[in-house]
């Protein structure tokens, strides 16, 4: 008797069909890809007793076992139970593994737990936009990122945060050292100048990296008490366009950014192609078939952005075409 | 002598003494930190006792509270020069034993150095200082070694011991804000530390030839010229000037002094485009000297009261503690 699987919904369980005949492979979202180091000793457990002993840290932060044998999925989702509690993965019924793998892995850079530059805590906002997305079908690709440095790359995701802070200047502080002045310049834009002694932000080209106060010796220089974010849009991988996602919001707010989201999520219902292999539609092309201002009205919706925030009216993609 | 008084009418007193006084202490600043979400305590004007961070060393000392990092000496116009008003009020400063000895120092270089620095003066003249006792040794201090932790220079000593506070005032000045009061008499001394994780021994016998030691380039090549040590420093009270042109009218301005870093790019600047000391190990050997050598023949005590300030702040990780013991210990 062959194996009867239905490979549609092993996939959407979060297992992955290999090329080889009844083997698959496991797959453990970690949304931040942040977790206690006990959940590596339940992935080496599941590896070794259903697995080759094999286990992939995924391009998208987690954990694809390997080698496991498609019969045992059930019995490798009882083992998932724990981990999934650990990483709070929201889930329909217990023991049963991931209820949805089309919204991927929320992934990002160490963030502010540890990084000098980063300017917010990268996996708590991780984890909180997991909450509100996860499980959906959709293919949504979602990273964070501390700082504009961009070392977790978000800007070949659908949405990329980037984290900023708005440069607070207080005059009596400075000592005219320059040290912001020189670290804006060779580690960032080259936005900071002296005037009679004290220092010139300008505004149109500063972007939020923080630099000038982690340089200032005399807290002349601090952080706005706001956490501040650029949402880049729609950037991507692929056979063909793929591109980096341009900016769309600059200095805007967490609650917003969670909307917008949420937001895009209805769209993509809308809009999606029903023909779509498997369900599955870059965001990014739909709004190339629909327009970037029927996105803009359903990613609004609702949305109150901070006076203070630059939204693009437009937003613009190049990349390279190799389907034209 | 001391007494005890409730907090409730501790907090009654402060209510009075702001009615004369600004008074500063070490703030616990939230956010304000060098890295995101972290904090940094330094000396702000405080309006109730709540707002003393009482526990840990401030980073930043006190002496911005009687040197401003920007100080506007006077104003000019074509033909005019106006010298700024001083506050109508009197100061009152808290701090921990090290700073005391630090006032010291300061003292040392504004008002028996040569002519009295008028502006220093007129601030320390109005200051008066509240002692915050130690109960246990900061991470980095030194003060043991250096003669710093203990002092009886105190204008009024105040511990926050829960519903209540223990008080010993030696200033006249302040004592009539204690009179009448409900309190009850009993011994106050203040908290000192006996002991520091740091032990620092002072080499004794630098002199010109110590200019030759290759440790100021070890140490030099690893610091990047922040000059954060010397902004923290309580002792350190190097200034440059600046004049300001109004860039409406650039006949008027002000000129101001602003606190400087012998670690700093400029601060040997001379001219005709020379620098002094261009390297940081040449600046590294410039301070340390000064703090422990250079200093000491002129005022007879070395001008480090050993508050570990500097090690805790370098983003380097440079043990200024770690260099001098080594300066000692190469002489045994």
């Amino acid at each position: 008797m062959g194996l009867d699987i239905n490979t549609k919904k092993a996939k959407k369980n979060a297992f992955r069909i290999s090329k080889e005949r009844g083997i698959g492979a496991s797959r453990i979202r970690v949304p931040g890809g942040y977790l206690k180091a006990e959940i590596l000793g339940m992935v080496q457990e599941i590896a070794e007793k259903y697995g080759n002993g094999i286990v992939h840290l995924t391009t998208r932060q987690g954990f694809e076992i390997e080698g496991i044998h498609l019969e045992d999925m059930d019995a490798i989702n009882e083992m998932l139970q724990p981990i999934i509690e650990l990483l709070d993965i929201n889930q329909q019924d217990e023991g049963t593994g991931y209820p949805a793998s089309g919204t991927r892995n929320i992934t990002a850079c160490i963030g502010n737990n540890v990084c000098p530059f980063a300017n917010y805590n990268t996996a708590s906002f991780a984890k909180r936009v997991e909450k509100e997305i996860f499980p959906n079908d959709l293919h949504f690709k979602v990273a964070f990122t501390g700082c504009p440095n961009d070392c977790g790359k978000v800007r070949l995701h659908d949405f990329g945060i980037i984290g900023m802070t708005m440069p607070q200047y207080d005059p009596s502080r400075c000592v005219n050292c320059q040290a912001c002045v020189k670290g804006c310049k060779s580690l960032s834009v080259n936005a900071l100048r002296v005037e009679n002694y004290k220092i010139v932000r300008d505004e149109e080209k500063c972007i939020g990296c923080g630099v000038c106060i982690t340089k200032c010796p005399t807290r002349a220089f601090t952080r706005s008490k706001q956490k501040y974010y650029k949402l880049t849009l729609m950037g991507r991988t692929g056979k063909k366009n793929p591109r980096l996602g341009e900016d769309f919001l600059i200095w805007a707010d967490e609650d917003s950014i969670v909307k917008i989201i949420l937001n895009t999520y209805r769209f993509v219902k809308e809009y999606i192609d029903p023909k779509a292999p498997g369900g599955k539609e870059h965001i990014g092309y739909i709004i190339d078939r629909v327009g970037f201002e029927e996105f803009k009205k359903w990613a609004l919706e609702g949305v109150e952005l901070l006076p203070e925030t630059k939204m693009k009216e437009c937003v613009y993609w190049n990349g390279i075409h190799f389907d034209r | 002598m001391g007494y005890q008084l409730s907090r409730k009418t501790a907090d009654e007193v402060f209510g009075k003494l702001k009615e004369r006084y600004d008074i500063f202490a070490p703030k616990l600043f939230q956010g304000e930190g060098c890295f995101s979400d972290t904090d940094i305590i330094r000396y702000g004007k405080i309006d109730s006792l709540d707002e003393i961070e009482y526990e840990r060393r401030s980073d930043y000392s006190f002496k911005e509270a009687l040197i401003a990092i920007n100080e506007t000496l006077f104003y000019f116009t074509e033909d005019e020069t106006t010298v700024p008003s001083c506050t109508d009020k009197k100061l009152l400063i808290f701090l921990r034993s090290c700073d005391l000895h630090a006032l010291k120092r300061l003292d040392a270089i504004y008002l028996e150095n040569g002519p009295e620095d008028f502006y220093y003066k007129r601030l320390r003249e109005k200051a008066s200082f509240v002692l915050m006792g130690c109960s246990q040794t900061c991470d980095t201090g030194f003060c043991v070694s250096m003669g710093a932790n203990q002092t009886d220079q105190y204008d009024l000593y105040l511990k926050l011991d829960g519903d209540f506070v223990l008080v010993d005032c030696k200033s006249e000045e302040l004592a009539g804000y204690f009179q009448h009061l409900e309190t009850e008499d009993c011994a106050v001394t203040a908290d000192y530390v006996t002991e520091n994780k740091e032990n620092v021994t002072l080499p004794k016998n630098l002199s010109v030839d110590s200019f030759q030691n290759p440790i100021w380039e070890s140490y030099g090549s690893r610091c990047i010229g922040c000059g954060r040590c010397n902004f923290v420093c309580p002792t350190c009270t190097c200034f440059t000037m600046q004049d300001i042109h109004y860039r409406d009218n650039s006949n008027v301005g002000e000129r101001r002094r602003v606190w400087a870093s012998c670690q700093v790019d400029g601060y040997t600047d001379i001219a005709g485009g020379n620098s002094f000391r261009k390297t940081q190990g040449e600046r590294m050997r410039f301070k340390v000297m000064h703090k422990i050598y250079d200093f000491e023949k002129r005022f007879g005590y070395p001008m480090c009261i050993g508050c570990g300030r500097c090690d805790a702040v370098c983003p380097e990780y440079i043990s200024y503690a770690n260099l001098i013991s080594q300066l000692a210990k190469e002489e045994a």
